[in-house]
């Protein structure tokens, strides 16, 4: 049963691991602007060299 | 249907009509020049893109605005626009109120490609902001704002941005108090969960000593910094001698853990640490949801969020300077370019002045003033450059001067009591007597169950679900109200919005439509050829009267026009193939006065025969009567305007006779009206727009401000309604007052809850289980009751 106290300081451990992930994702600014990144995660990259040529 | 596939060729840039004069390249039309360049310079550089994400995506870009950023150049105003710098990089944030779409974000994000010297742009597009990186030894800021001013997104930067001194940081320790009061809350309940279902066989001794111990270590954090508003907001309401919410809340989060300290050394319990933790996460989260902000929406502008920076000074030589509109000195001559706002109180000098008041006065067409008139702060120019003589500085001007006025200064000290805090003055003490008379009761018996029934009672009554019901309903108020495009500053302004006893309303632009008038002709029946050639004829002219018909007039047709006369103040002259056409005003038409001069009128002569006029007039909003006819059965409605009587008839059709009217007020006597009513005893809600209700918004219990496209300047107030939702006024504020109705029955329930409790709490036989579930279920059945109240009374009051 001793084995709980070393489980239970591990817990801890690790969800505090979680809290401090947690600060440093709010001080980061990641939840201050939750729109555009849905936005700009749809553009595509800089393959489409051909394509542009037609255009001009 | 011919005729209707010349109409349809829009601009491949910005969607716009194409008129007559389309401009054609690689097959793609375009509305005007501006727009043909934006589209070379993004496909010189590849950026393409940009019209594949949306259908024409793009900004007409402002006409000669090239001179107008000559400011940035100076290093003060630099160092002040910048969020950061270092030896090479600059980090500058800009407000593009232009971001409208997807296309948008691509090609903010993509500047690095338009010019080197960009090193990154990312934009915000709630908030409609972009962050740029560059370097600003190679690219100067003006030449920035001029690279963005070109493809069309030209940036708002007002004398705001420059005499705040830095912005302010967001405040996100709430988000980390509740962080740390959640991890501390689940991991303590965890801990905890043996004694929930009375293990007590299982553990030994030293396993319960070793988790009490856990308990105390992580409910310090939650003591001394989650709950440490509360602590500190309930002491200084004893040091100023008067009861607040907290005041119970704090002897209850005391008791709480010095008892349970108390228990976990003595080994005689295991405590009351989870319900501690709880009952502080419960309420910071209701505080969070309580703070319902609208990232665009600003509710603290003043007139430096409405005025530019600089403006353009002439000096004794005759050059031309860029200067801060805070340095200008009384008998500096400025120069006003087309659209720019005058900044300051000045005469005129020289130049054709026609000044566009809509924002001060909320009269939408444009006054003409003559050289040697007064022209005041907060017009804007339109048409060609004037040269104004200074008369006033900014400081003294005349808009400046209403914002001195003590209302705004004294910043609204009355803090308004709210209910809840009204009624925690009557609970406190009540708690406080039942509390000592049962330790009293139980002195003679025990001095130890007297300290423990004393403690349980405080623990018991710690109002967490009343300190609840409030943020819970109010926050799920302000929600319901913004998705209705009601937006309010805080929770505060439903409080006071329920007890509105007397409503003030302004006339121009806010119970008539700023931006649309009626246009009625009178006269002769016109010809086809009649009204095709008045329609080209008004479309050579900028005058805003000449636009504003020039766009209500369908189905005509563009002719040739052999010759064109502006004549400045007066009208319009042009010569078509086999006639002559005048427009304007009835002086000058008709060479004599004989209508009533109070409403606009425009005349029509064709071959030197008056053929009749056109009339403008306010349009009133939509549904004005039903609402004023609502409102007027429980609340009391003034008018007040700026402008004269002449429609006062028409408006007693739609207000009714009770209603007070007064016409020709200044914004000062607008404030003071106010503040006459308020000295009544009345609670008063000014619904306004413009800077001349400005005094009014401020004085009043709730500021109202009015505005057609929320995005855009509104004054300082409580509240910004937009237009399209105006007819639903009466139903926000019954939804106000039942929305107060649901918190008093919130409270009853939770007083409830308190008796049940109380009863074991004088009894001395509180156990750590009953006040782990009586206290969480009290918090959760009040905050589901207000959600669900809030809910039902929104499907009742707006969906039926």
């Amino acid at each position: 049963m001793s084995v709980l106290f070393i489980l239970i300081i591990v817990s801890l451990t690790v969800a505090a691991l979680f809290l401090v992930a947690f600060i440093w994702s709010v001080k980061n600014g990641q939840y201050e602007d939750a729109y555009t990144p849905s936005v700009r995660m749809l553009f595509d990259d800089e393959l489409k060299q051909e394509t542009k040529k037609s255009i001009k | 249907m011919s005729v209707q596939i010349k109409n349809t060729t829009v601009c491949f840039h910005c969607g716009e009509d194409c008129l007559d004069e389309a401009i054609l390249l690689d097959n793609k039309h375009f509305c005007c020049s501006g727009c043909k360049t934006v589209f070379e310079i993004l496909n010189q550089n590849n950026l393409c893109d940009y019209y594949d994400i949306e259908k024409m995506p793009g900004i007409s870009p402002p006409k000669n605005a090239i001179k107008k950023y000559e400011y940035l150049d100076n290093e003060q105003i630099f160092e002040k626009l910048i969020d950061f710098k270092d030896n090479e990089q600059a980090l500058v944030s800009l407000f593009l109120p232009q971001i409208h779409c997807s296309s948008c974000i691509w090609l903010l994000e993509n500047l690095y490609k338009l010019n080197p010297h960009i090193i990154s742009s990312r934009v915000s597009f709630l908030k409609k902001e972009i962050k740029i990186a560059f370097n600003y030894s190679d690219l100067s800021l003006r030449k920035l704002v001029e690279l963005l001013t070109s493809i069309g997104y030209e940036p708002e930067i007002t004398f705001s941005n420059v005499s705040n001194s830095k912005k302010h940081s967001v405040d996100r320790s709430l988000i980390f108090k509740l962080g740390i009061a959640g991890f501390c809350f689940g991991n303590i309940m965890l801990i905890s969960l043996p004694d929930y279902f009375g293990l007590d066989n299982i553990k030994d001794n030293d396993f319960s000593q070793f988790f009490g111990y856990i308990n105390i270590l992580l409910s310090l954090p939650v003591l001394l910094y989650s709950a440490s508003d509360y602590l500190k907001s309930g002491w200084n309401a004893l040091l100023r001698k008067s009861i607040n919410i907290d005041v119970p809340i704090a002897l209850g989060i005391i008791a709480l853990f010095f008892r349970s300290v108390y228990e976990i050394i003595s080994n005689t319990g295991a405590g009351y640490l989870d319900s501690l933790a709880g009952l502080i996460f419960f309420m910071l989260l209701g505080k969070i949801f309580q703070q319902k902000t609208y990232a665009i929406l600003s509710f603290e502008r003043d007139y430096k969020s409405y005025f530019p920076i600089s403006t353009t000074l002439i000096d004794t030589d005759g050059n031309e300077k860029s200067v801060s509109v805070s340095e200008v000195k009384v008998g500096d001559i400025i120069l006003i370019r087309n659209n720019e706002i005058i900044p300051v109180d000045a005469l005129l000098v020289e130049g054709y002045a026609q000044i566009d008041n809509s924002f001060v006065t909320g009269e939408s067409v444009a006054v003409h003033k003559n050289v040697g008139e007064k022209i005041y702060a907060g017009g804007k120019q339109m048409g060609q450059a004037i040269r104004l003589e200074v008369i006033k500085e900014l400081s003294h001007s005349y808009l400046t001067q209403l914002w001195n006025d003590e209302a705004f200064i004294k910043q609204q000290q009355h803090q308004f009591e709210g209910v809840t805090n009204a009624m925690s003055k009557y609970f406190t003490i009540v708690i406080l007597i039942i509390a000592f008379s049962s330790a009293f009761f139980w002195w003679q018996t025990s001095i130890k169950i007297a300290i423990h029934a004393f403690t349980s009672v405080l623990i018991i009554a710690c109002p967490c679900a009343l300190a609840l019901s409030a943020p819970f309903t109010f926050g799920n108020v302000l929600r319901v109200l913004g998705k209705n495009k009601f937006y309010l500053k805080n929770a505060s302004v439903i409080e006071n919005l329920a007890k509105i006893s007397t409503i003030v309303f302004d006339k121009t632009g806010t119970i008539t439509q700023a931006a649309k008038s009626t246009i009625t002709f009178h006269g002769n029946t016109l010809l086809k050829e009649q009204i095709d050639m008045i329609y080209t004829l008004l479309r050579q002219s900028s005058h805003p009267l000449s636009k504003l018909i020039f766009s209500s007039i369908k189905d005509a047709e563009l002719l040739t026009i052999i010759a064109f006369k502006e004549i400045p103040g007066k009208g319009i002259e042009g010569s078509f193939n086999h006639h002559k056409v005048a427009v304007g005003s009835e002086l000058f038409i008709k060479e004599k006065q004989e209508l009533n001069p109070t409403s606009t009128t425009v005349f029509i002569k064709i071959d030197d025969k008056v053929v009749g006029y056109f009339q403008l007039e306010n349009s009133y909003r939509n549904n004005l009567k039903e609402v004023l006819k609502h409102l007027s059965k429980k609340f009391k409605l003034h008018l007040i305007s700026g402008d004269n009587d002449s429609e006062k008839k028409n408006l007693m059709t739609y207000f009714g006779s009770t209603t007070q009217f007064l016409f020709n007020q200044n914004p000062e006597e607008k404030l003071n009206y106010i503040k006459t009513l308020q000295k009544n005893g009345e609670k008063v809600a000014m619904v306004g727009d413009g800077l001349n209700d400005a005094g009014a918004l401020k004085q009043s219990d709730v500021g109202i401000s009015i505005s057609e496209n929320v995005n855009t300047f509104s004054p300082a107030c409580d509240a910004i309604l937009d237009a399209s939702a105006f007819d639903k006024i009466p139903l926000f504020l019954k939804y106000c007052k039942g929305s107060m109705r649901i918190i008093v029955v919130s409270f009853i329930i939770s007083f409830l809850y308190n008796i049940v409790g109380l009863s074991f709490a004088v009894q001395g036989l509180l156990s750590p289980v009953v006040a782990a579930i009586l206290m969480p279920l009290s918090s959760i059945t009040v905050v589901v009751f207000v959600t669900l109240a809030t809910n039902l009374l929104y499907r009742r009051k707006f969906k039926a």
